[in-house]
């Protein structure tokens, strides 16, 4: 159901009939029917993990209408596409729509359509050795085809270079693509501490960022905004990183399959008060599952980390896989990241704080802080193995991995595994010889 | 052979061969059976079992464990369990000892380390491709017309290799036609075949750290040119239970035997 469009309607109405109020009552609806059935006739069907989290419809509720709001904000608002790790604050106080490509191509990841996608950039001559996500966001582009109905156009771009290099020329791309601006963050890579001069390097772009996100706003930035926009995605962040927290309870409530589908508004929906209410609600929901005793994974024996992206299309096959057994994948350097840099978060002095959290994340540091990082989380969580994900397609996350799986066996005693797939091209996903290694890994720890 | 004797029974259904072993109650190996492995697993399981009935075993009260790539197939079995538990189990039984086991199989390769008492510590398993694997000595000694008997044999009586350089098993085809075209000896080729298998198994042992001693099981240790590589080029002896390529199925019925 849409609002077509009179003559006598501007743009501006027309997306807030069709998102704001018929959009929304729709998904409302929508949601509340889910949650009725959830609790009228729960339709779970697995023997060892348990069903996904109440909030799940909510969740649903909040991706769909982040996802209309795209398919209509060019009638009304101004849009920018953005990398992950990209200061959305600034352009979010500026009320900018803002998209994520990463985030489009997981939706297409876990709908399975992101090869297929795929192939569309691979016919115009993109290479299968470029990252899926950039392929299926190119492949989307060149076809329209997306399972979200329609991507907005965007008006502004922003690239930063905390999570890779690939966004460099990605984002060159779809500027020379759609022929608008792009803003570039350079985030110098981390080896051990940043000094002040790259802090300074950072907040200087920032600033120099401001002119170019005005003019295509045709707004001035309100700096109690941006504060309140940072202030916004700090509760989230703290609320997300808590919710991580709640794991290092036995059986934990929540395992990475349910972070991995939660996480979604913590990356592109920062920012905003529904995010801070909604992971509220959800710390909420796992508070009361731990007061119950209920566990992800009906029968806990073990508990594991996560190394990398998720394999998008296959959460739930290698939920049941390790959960058969009682193994729970209950913590991630990956879902980690969008929570462990809340504390350096200080909405009083957004552009420096900015500058230091979009220096930090784990892609633009050391393999070393990654290894550190994973034996605080083993730590932590009282884990028995470790899992990692070498995927093809992010090179900067699993380059490392062989020697962070060497210290964890020899140094601190930790079984580790390391499993080749992809996190969006099913291509290089075997799953007979996914299924073989952890299953020998499952029985080198004892379930 | 009496129905005392047979005491359990262990299935290794690989991608190459399918081998069933059946061990007294102490747990020593009294009974086998090898056959090239079918695509119809389930039939070949029946008339394995039917063999083992012959052999005096109650299919009753039978105790088997199914290891292998068709391990999910055998329905009789009690337990599933993967051929890195299995071939870790045999070896260690075989031996009496824990070490680093090389296991090359049709259809992959793996490393297994070993504790002295018998655990699998760590273990590492060749990638998506053929390359490492006993399938691309196979697939070249076809193509040569040289049988996978003697093919090793004629390898170490060469002093000339060359080498392959590709490390796909489709590619590596093509190369030996273009070498025999060039008139290289087929005896260099062959040991330049050997050499390439050898040094990707050896990167995996690398990757995993050798702890000593060197073992080998798998069809493919009967090969000598792969024995002899494996010892030169990780500078140790390698080491062989009686029976290499049983090793799995015996890991499994020494499982299904209990602890």
């Amino acid at each position: 159901m849409s609002v077509a469009g009179g003559s006598h309607l501007g743009g501006s109405l027309r997306y807030h009939l069709n998102v704001d109020l018929i959009g929304r009552a729709a998904l409302r609806l929508g949601r509340w029917k889910a949650e009725f059935q959830a609790r009228a006739s729960p339709r779970w069907d697995s023997q060892y993990i348990s069903p996904p989290l109440k909030i799940s419809p909510r969740t649903k509720e909040l991706i769909y209408r982040h996802y209309l709001a795209g398919r209509y904000a060019n009638l009304g608002r101004k849009v920018a596409w953005v990398t992950s790790g990209a200061p959305a604050e600034l352009l979010k106080a500026l009320d900018f729509y803002v998209l994520y490509p990463e985030n489009h191509g997981a939706v297409c990841g876990t709908t399975r359509q992101a090869v297929d996608i795929s192939i569309h950039a691979e016919n115009a001559g993109y290479s299968r050795d470029i990252c899926s996500y950039a392929r299926t966001d190119i492949g989307a582009l060149l076809s329209g085809v997306t399972p979200v109905g329609k991507l907005p156009r965007p008006d502004l771009l922003m690239a930063c270079t905390n999570i890779c290099q690939t966004v460099l020329f990605w984002y060159r791309l779809l500027a020379h693509h759609f022929g608008v601006p792009l803003i570039l963050i350079d985030t110098p890579f981390i080896y051990s501490q940043p000094g002040n001069h790259a802090i300074e390097y950072v907040r200087r772009q920032l600033e120099e960022a401001v002119p170019v996100a005005e003019q295509v706003a045709s707004k001035s930035l309100d700096e109690g905004r941006l504060r309140q926009v940072t202030r916004m995605s700090r509760m989230a962040s703290e609320l997300w990183l808590e919710i991580m927290g709640r794991a290092s309870h036995r059986p934990a409530p929540i395992s990475v399959f349910d972070q991995f589908i939660q996480m979604a508004p913590i990356v592109e929906m920062r920012g905003e008060a529904y995010t801070v209410d909604f992971y509220a609600a959800m710390l909420e929901e796992v508070d009361s599952r731990v007061a119950k005793g209920i566990g992800a994974v009906k029968n806990e024996q073990k508990r594991l980390l996560w190394d990398n992206l998720p394999i998008w299309y296959r959460l739930r096959y290698l939920a049941e896989l390790l959960g058969e057994r009682g193994v729970a994948l209950i913590a991630s350097t990956y879902t980690n990241a969008w929570g462990e840099l809340a504390p350096l978060i200080d909405p009083q002095r957004p552009f420096e704080s900015a500058a230091r959290v979009y220096l930090y994340p784990i892609l633009n540091q050391g393999s070393g802080h990654k290894l550190e990082t994973m034996r605080r989380m083993i730590a932590q969580y009282e884990l028995d193995g470790v899992l990692l994900h070498s995927d093809r397609s992010c090179k900067p996350y699993s380059i490392g991995q062989m020697d962070q799986r060497d210290r964890l066996i020899h140094t601190y005693g930790i079984p580790a595994l390391l499993l080749e797939a992809d996190h969006n091209d099913w291509r290089a996903f075997s799953e007979e010889q996914v299924a073989n290694r952890l299953s020998a890994f499952m029985e080198l720890l004892g379930v | 052979m009496t129905v005392s004797q047979i005491y359990a029974l262990g299935l290794d259904v690989g991608s190459t061969t399918a081998k069933i072993v059946g061990v007294d109650s102490a747990g020593e190996l009294v009974w086998s059976h090898l056959e090239a492995a079918e695509p119809r697993v389930a039939d070949q399981v029946e008339r394995f079992l039917e063999l083992a009935k012959e052999e005096g075993v109650s299919t009753d009260q039978m105790l088997l464990v199914a290891t292998g790539y068709g391990r999910k197939l055998v329905e009789q079995a009690a337990r599933q369990v993967t051929e890195i538990t299995c071939h870790a189990r045999g070896i260690h039984r075989s031996l009496g000892h824990g070490g680093t086991l090389v296991d090359i199989g049709g259809q992959d390769s793996k490393v297994i380390r070993i504790s002295p008492q018998g655990d699998v510590i760590d273990f590492v398993m060749s990638d998506k491709c053929a390359a490492g694997t006993g399938r691309f000595l196979e697939n070249t000694a076809n193509r040569l017309g040289v049988s996978i008997d003697e093919m090793g044999l004629r390898a170490l009586q060469s002093n000339q290799e060359v080498p392959i350089s590709s490390t796909c098993t489709v590619f590596a085809e093509s190369e030996v036609i273009s070498l025999i075209a060039q008139g290289v000896p087929l005896a260099a080729i062959l040991r330049g075949l050997h050499r390439s298998l050898t040094r990707r198994v050896v990167a995996l042992v690398r990757s995993i750290g050798l702890g000593s001693p060197l073992m080998l099981s798998g069809g493919v240790a009967y090969n000598q040119a792969i024995r002899s590589m494996l010892e030169e080029e990780c500078q140790t002896p390698v080491l062989l239970p009686q029976h290499p390529q049983l090793m799995g199925a015996y890991g499994a019925a020494l499982i299904s035997l209990g602890p």
